[in-house]
């Protein structure tokens, strides 16, 4: 697979071409074979080895991370921020000084302050993905978000896209703004107005101050996490008040395109952000998008460790 | 100290307190400035120092720097702060009270002296805080702390939240006749902020400082200084809604003055693009409209000095992830270029960036200096506006190396610094 990928770290969605999202968009979909196979493995990346720094917690990032490494026969080396020397009060810079020491060929870190994989990829021969860092960018969310919709919909060029939540501290709508825009599709943001980005700062998406104007028309509904553990002092009154007002249920749902899908990046806090009536919806994708990142992520570490090789 | 007699020859003799701007020289006997004349004869001296192309100016003064000392000698101390200050031509620096414990006892200010008698190169003036501990609770006592020597009052970095609290440390600051001065920021409209609250903080995913924090404050403190009727001073001012209270505030004859720094009137918040931590300062760095603002109110007035905030920082306080990072920058050795940069721009005439650098913080912090007129003590910088050189870390005399301009070609160097006749810098 001789591809052109011309980047050593995958740190936001900003310094990707349209070109290099169509290539790793390619190259999962393509992946997605392997993960079909009586045994789902192949010899590619054998010898590499990713190292996993998680300094917050993680489900689906961490696992589908670990999995796309196994699957092309890469070695892991995992870390978490609980029970590390983090704990002893090493700092950033140290811990990851250390692990490189153990030679890995790329980083994937997770981590609860905005550009802490810049940071750690200035100081760091290896390559670096960002995981997810504090209310900046979770790059690799958005693309598997990417490719979901590409697969459903079988474009994204034109699409009206409906994000709704916590756009203001979500690093997830963060790369999801920017990846739909760079492929063509018109943003709608909404959600309650402590949670919403200031005009000029919503990056070029609509700014919605009623949830059913952005969903109206959509060809694709995204439900965000109220992340109850990101804010000082609560930022809505009540999640009563939150599911009645800027929830997602089959009523709002109704107003969006023919044929609508419906996303959630995990994990889901039901009756909140998601009415429990919308667990049978039919247009519900929310596990498809964890296969995909699966998927996406066998797409990265390839390009991006075979990228390093050249 | 000085039985000598020092004549300085053939400079550009800058000095707004007498709106003299000549080209001659200047006879300095027994410390103190003895004459200034188109020509004095090189008989009358024992040295003569010729200073062709210079320009010899009253002892800059810095009316808001960081020492760190006592406390975080491993960013700076007296000695290696007034170094900095004396080469980028001070001769006199202010120093903010939150250092390790706090100078809010007459002890502090006394062991931060008996230090500057030991090791300091140019004059050093503590400033002591309004609140014991810095805790915007009890007010910090005015009186003892004058006595031992403090020139002035602020909570600078911790700004007073409770304006009753303000409104007494302005009435009890009255009584001593200290100047009291104001890091003006809206505690509620900061909480948790990194940089400027805007398109690059958004782009960066940062918690913002919007430019109100700063305005709604600085609202505050020109309103108690009228309730009051005693002058507050607001420390680095950073937004066009800032300067455009200031103004109006003025315009209605309340008690104010104001102060900014190099970098609000040199840099933007794009410098913090790429998690630049040396950019990261507070108040941060704003827009090109603020700075545009900023420039102008240098020139028209409204706001009236020139300070650093020099605030050095070491590798364990830099060298980390963006948020994790302490808030602040050097500045002592830079001022003086960057602000000739608004000379050559022709926004400031030489003897306004004299009176911004030099004669406004004496005035404003009632300490003498800001002049040349006979019999003031000799506390004299000459500086070569051509001289271009780069800012590196191995040229800065700062024990840390938190600059902006790291890397940034200058134009203008002081090549001499005399506090009270004596050369503490030469170049």
């Amino acid at each position: 697979m001789a591809v052109e990928f011309p980047h050593r770290h995958l740190l936001e969605i900003g310094p990707l071409s349209e070109e290099d999202i169509w290539t790793i968009l390619k190259t999962a979909h393509n992946l997605k074979e392997v993960l079909k196979r009586p045994i789902p493995k192949v010899p590619t990346l054998r010898g590499k080895v990713v190292a996993n720094l998680f300094f917050e917690p993680s489900t689906r990032t961490k696992l589908s991370f670990e999995r796309a490494a196994k699957v092309l026969s890469a070695e892991v080396m995992n870390f978490s921020a609980r029970g590390s020397s983090l704990e002893k009060g090493e700092n950033l810079l140290d811990t990851v000084k250390n692990v490189e020491a153990m030679g890995p060929d790329l980083f994937v870190i997770r981590h609860p302050a905005s550009g802490a994989p810049h940071f750690v990829a200035r100081h760091v021969r290896a390559g670096v993905i960002n995981a997810g860092d504090g209310f900046h960018e979770h790059p690799t969310q958005a693309l598997l978000d990417l490719l979901t919709v590409w697969e459903k919909k079988g474009t994204l060029k034109g699409l009206k896209v409906a994000i709704i939540g916590d756009i203001r501290h979500s690093r997830v709508a963060h790369s999801d703004i920017l990846a739909f825009r760079k492929m063509g599709a018109e943003v709608y943001v909404s959600g309650p107005g402590t949670l919403l980005p200031p005009e000029r700062e919503a990056l070029g998406a609509k700014v919605c101050l009623r949830l059913e104007e952005a969903v109206e028309g959509a060809d694709v509904v995204m439900a965000l996490r109220v992340q109850k553990e990101r804010h000082g002092r609560p930022l809505f009154p009540n999640f009563h008040e939150y599911a009645r007002y800027f929830g997602l249920n089959r009523r709002v749902l109704s107003l969006a395109a023919e044929g609508a899908i419906l996303m959630h990046p995990g994990p889901i806090n039901w009756g909140i952000e998601l009415a429990p009536e919308l667990e049978d919806f039919p247009g519900q994708v929310i596990l498809d998008q964890v296969e995909n990142g699966v998927a996406v992520r066998m797409a990265l570490l390839l390009l991006l460790l075979k990228a390093s090789e050249t | 100290m000085n039985a000598m007699k020092l004549l300085i020859k053939g400079a550009r003799i800058l000095d707004p307190s007498q709106n003299l701007d000549l080209e001659g020289d200047l006879l300095i006997e027994d410390g103190l400035i003895r004459t200034i004349d188109r020509k004095i004869p090189a008989e009358a001296a024992t040295e003569v120092v010729s200073a062709r192309g210079l320009w010899l100016v009253p002892g800059l003064i810095d009316m808001h720097v960081h020492l760190r000392e006592p406390g975080e000698e491993w960013k700076e101390d007296i000695e290696s702060g007034t170094r900095a200050a004396a080469a980028g031509g001070f001769t006199a620096v202010a120093c903010m009270p939150n250092t390790k414990p706090p100078n809010d006892s007459p002890e502090v200010t006394r062991y931060i002296l008996d230090r500057a008698r030991e090791v300091a190169l140019t004059r050093v003036y503590p400033v002591a805080c309004i609140s014991k501990g810095q805790k915007g609770e009890n007010l910090a006592p005015f009186g003892e702390l004058k006595e031992a020597g403090a020139v002035a009052v602020s909570d600078d970095g911790r700004p007073v939240a409770d304006s009753g609290l303000m409104r007494m440390a302005l009435e009890y600051a009255r009584s001593f006749d200290l100047p009291v001065i104001s890091h003006t920021e809206d505690p509620g409209l900061s909480a948790g902020g990194q940089i400027n609250e805007g398109m690059v903080a958004a782009r960066l995913g940062l918690k913002g400082i919007p430019a109100e924090a700063e305005a709604v404050a600085i609202f505050r403190e020109v309103a108690l200084a009228g309730l009051v009727g005693y002058p507050i001073h607001i420390a680095h001012v950073s937004t066009a809604l800032g300067v455009e209270i200031i103004r109006r505030a003025k315009e209605s004859g309340l008690p104010v003055t104001a102060e900014t720094a190099p970098h609000y009137f040199t840099l933007t918040e794009e410098a913090v693009l790429e998690y630049n931590t040396n950019a990261k300062v507070n108040p941060p760095l704003r827009t090109a409209k603020d700075r545009e603002a900023i420039r102008q109110a240098l020139a028209e007035g409204v706001i009236d000095a020139i300070a650093t905030d020099h605030a050095p920082h070491g590798p364990l306080e830099k060298k980390v992830e963006f948020p994790a990072a302490a808030f602040g920058l050097i500045g002592l050795e830079t001022a003086v270029p960057l602000t000739l940069n608004l000379v050559r721009e022709g926004l400031l005439s030489p003897l306004r960036m004299v009176e911004l650098l030099a004669t406004s913080p004496a005035r404003i912090l009632k300490v003498p200096g800001g002049t040349l007129k006979p019999g003031s003590p000799a506390d004299i910088t000459l500086i070569d506006p051509e001289e271009t050189w780069v800012v590196t870390e191995e040229n800065l005399h700062s024990r840390s190396k938190n600059s902006p301009f790291l890397g940034w070609e200058m134009k203008g160097r002081t090549v001499m610094t005399m506090v009270e006749g004596r050369i503490v810098w030469r170049s």
